[in-house]
């Protein structure tokens, strides 16, 4: 977790299908700062949390350049980019422990295998989850679940959170909790976040500015 | 993974360059140009030859009209199977037979079937003496009979779990539960509400395998040894006669055969379009006009027919290859044998280690070698996002070119270049044919799989190749490994690829089988079909448990 915090820039991103314009944005995030994208479904909001982390479908057609400080990240490879995902499925792996999917996060440059399951179990235990490391992704509930998947994009040391409706199918009452708990982590560790949603009300809950895309939103 | 890219070139290579390879080795002999033996001038000579060989019409009539007829009563004995149960738990059940079926190899089931239905067969041992009086088997032809009745028979048995499994993939096209709903409100009954508004898009998924039965329907060779008539036999049964004959200069007119199989098979595909039309208008006359068929008790309670008659024959006729081969003193009217003994298993085993040899050595490679090929081919399909099925018409086109019109040619052009007959060339050879079965079975559960978890890895930053190996891999390898044995158990049950690349030196499990048909002896046989559908079996076996073991390590 010792991401230097460096705020995240786009500029004039610019993201077409078939010669149709979707969106179009020029933004800096700064460090902590949430940017929401909201827009309802099959705007193209998510096409930008694509374009950024590096998995655009070739039937869209974008420009502009993402920075992260001055890091142009548009030029790099996908797992060269740090982009730290959330969907709204936790999508933990499923053939994979609680802790080898930590593990699986850990960057390489932290050596030894003493070292790295250490770091694994420390952040279970910052997120209460202290005795989950041998159990089996299934068998964990789903706020549970999502927490153990913020854990593991917060352990690959990423330059950004990127996240894709992450609230939308948890139940009222946890989706509050993990909203607050997702950009409280944010705000610690100094990350820039990129938020697409439809739902106004995790737009408020997020603060910072809000930009909106499709025509009936 | 870039490497990827070269999977569809390679696929190509392997699959299209063989067939129209074949193609041209058929073709230039079938007008007397085959320099490596003596032919040098172009000429009709061939197929004059070729028409003065007795019986060559009925041989054809035959091929022509069994391969229709069996895929015809596959076809419709799925379609009605479907539209009465789809949906239903029964079918949910019914499902779960369909692969060990599909394993059998088709010798094997062929030969389950002559020995239930032989006028010796089990089934008329069954009922003998006490309810027909004979203490000596009839003298009926009802297996080899002149009309082919058998080998059709034999052929349905066989292609309805295919059919019915490929039709079960295609069912994802059709939201079945609403449909039915709907279907239900407007008054249709519940097999012409799924056959006039479930079927039509299914049929058009199926389409190519249907055809690919026909093909294959109209060219077999294996089933046609065991259960069809003799004289004359099939069209492919005799040009493989032909086409092994030490006199070479059959080869000319062999080849003027096997593009006379081309013919035939082309025809059988155009009659079926024809056909497809006549149901097209059929169904849509009977749609249009209002009819609900709303009383369908009756059709609905014969619907499981054909298909539990085939599982039963199969299975049935399985329990007997078992049966025989430790059987001892087993007479006529006797429904179970007087003694066991392991004698024939005793006198078969020095002579099984080459063939059961070869036969697994030529499966594992095919079947490793075309699991590589298709994963390459879908991870292309990912990285281009190219729409799927662009790779379809190449995966059936060995399926749709009948065996024996391009197997000719290439193992002429085998014998052109001098080539001694060896593995390599036979995995080869049965590469064409597992490649397209193990690209099937893979395609949906590879396209099905949750792109977000490849997102989410690199987002964690691991590089394309760890992702692959330590995400994508590990949560398809059920899939992949199933894909796999169903590749082996296709290359288990080739017969004619290993008939003639294999040129004799190299024999399978299969091809010694088949040899044994005309000898008739049960025990042997037993022996050989039993190890012919076990080698499968043993497949499927380890594919599912090779998982489940790794699976348990890894929560332990």
């Amino acid at each position: 977790m010792t991401t230097t915090a460096r705020p995240l820039t786009l500029e004039d991103v610019r993201i077409a299908l078939a010669g149709t314009c979707l969106l179009t944005v020029s933004a800096r995030v700064e460090p902590g700062e949430v940017l929401t994208v909201m827009g309802p479904s099959g705007s193209g909001k998510s096409t930008l949390l694509a374009y950024v982390s590096g998995f655009l479908d070739p039937a869209f057609s974008a420009s502009g350049r993402v920075l992260s400080g001055d890091i142009d990240i548009t030029a790099l490879a996908p797992e060269e980019r740090h982009a730290g995902i959330l969907f709204q499925d936790p999508l933990l792996f499923p053939h994979m422990s609680v802790e080898q999917n930590l593990l699986f996060a850990i960057p390489a440059s932290v050596r030894g295998r003493a070292a790295r399951r250490n770091m694994a179990r420390a952040a279970l235990a910052r997120t209460g989850l202290e005795d989950f490391g041998p159990r089996h992704p299934d068998t964990l509930s789903g706020g549970q679940k999502a927490r153990v998947a913020l854990a593991r994009v917060l352990l690959s040391a990423p330059r950004m959170l990127l996240l894709d409706e992450p609230f939308s199918k948890l139940d009222a009452s946890l989706r509050g909790q993990m909203r607050d708990l997702v950009f409280a982590t944010a705000r610690a560790s100094g990350l820039p976040v990129i938020l697409v949603i439809h739902d106004a009300a995790d737009a408020e809950a997020a603060g910072g500015a809000v930009i909106r895309v499709g025509t009936d939103a | 993974m870039s490497f990827a890219r070269l999977g569809p070139p390679l696929a190509i290579g392997l699959l299209a360059g063989p067939v129209l390879a074949g193609l041209a080795g058929t073709l230039f002999p079938a007008f007397g140009w085959l320099p490596a033996l003596g032919g040098d001038r172009v000429s009709l000579d061939p197929f004059r030859e070729l028409l003065a060989q007795p019986g060559l019409f009925r041989s054809s009539l035959v091929s022509l009209l069994s391969g229709l007829a069996a895929t015809l009563v596959a076809l419709l004995g799925v379609a009605l199977f479907m539209a009465a149960h789809a949906g239903s738990r029964f079918f949910g059940r019914v499902q779960h037979l369909l692969s060990p079926l599909l394993s059998v190899p088709h010798a094997a089931a062929a030969f389950g079937l002559a020995f239930l239905v032989a006028p010796s067969g089990w089934l008329v041992r069954l009922v003998s003496p006490e309810l027909t009086g004979w203490t000596a088997p009839p003298d009926a032809l009802v297996v080899h009979d002149p009309f082919g009745l058998a080998m059709t028979a034999g052929l349905v048995v066989k292609e309805i779990p295919f059919l019915l499994l490929v039709a079960l993939a295609a069912m994802p096209q059709v939201r079945l539960a609403e449909t039915r709903r709907l279907a239900a409100s407007m008054g249709h009954g519940r097999v012409a509400g799924f056959l006039f508004f479930a079927w039509p898009p299914v049929y058009r998924q199926i389409r190519l395998a249907v055809l690919a039965v026909l093909a294959f329907s109209t060219s077999v060779v294996d089933v046609a040894v065991i259960l069809g008539p003799v004289t004359p036999p099939p069209l492919a049964v005799r040009l493989v006669g032909w086409m092994n004959d030490p006199d070479l200069e059959m080869r000319f007119f062999a080849s003027a055969g096997a593009l006379l199989q081309l013919g035939i098979t082309a025809l059988a595909c155009l009659i079926w379009l024809a056909l497809e039309r006549l149901g097209h208008v059929v169904l849509t006359r009977l749609r249009d006009r209002g009819r609900r068929f709303a009383q369908d008790r009756g059709l609905r309670a014969i619907s499981g027919v054909l298909p539990g008659l085939s599982a039963g024959a199969v299975f049935l006729g399985l329990l007997l290859l078992a049966l025989w081969s430790v059987a001892g003193l087993w007479q006529f009217p006797d429904a179970l044998p007087r003694s066991f003994s392991l004698r024939s298993w005793e006198r078969a085993l020095p002579r099984l280690d080459g063939p059961l040899w070869t036969t697994l050595a030529t499966g594992i490679l095919a079947a490793a070698l075309a699991t590589v090929l298709a994963i390459l081919c879908l991870r292309r399909e990912d990285e281009t996002r190219a729409p799927p099925g662009r790779l379809l018409w190449l995966v059936y086109l060995p399926l749709i070119v009948p065996q024996a019109a391009f197997l000719f040619g290439l193992q002429m052009l085998l014998i052109g270049v001098h080539a001694e007959p060896s593995l390599p060339a036979l995995v080869f050879a049965h590469l064409v044919f597992v490649m397209p079965y193990v690209f099937l079975s893979l395609s949906d559960p590879w396209r099905a799989f949750d792109r977000r978890y490849e997102t989410i890895a690199a987002g964690l930053g691991a590089s394309r190749l760890k992702s692959f190996w330590r995400v994508r891999m590990p949560m398809m390898a059920r899939a992949v490994l199933a894909a796999a044995a169903v590749g082996f158990a296709v290359s288990v049950g080739q017969y004619l690829p290993t008939l003639l690349i294999g040129a004799g030196r190299l024999t399978t499990i299969t091809t010694e089988a088949v040899a044994l048909a005309s000898g008739g002896n049960r025990r042997v046989i037993g022996v050989y079909a039993f190890l012919q559908m076990m080698l499968p079996a043993a497949g499927f076996a380890i594919a599912s448990l090779v998982p489940a073991l790794l699976w348990r390590r890894r929560s332990a």
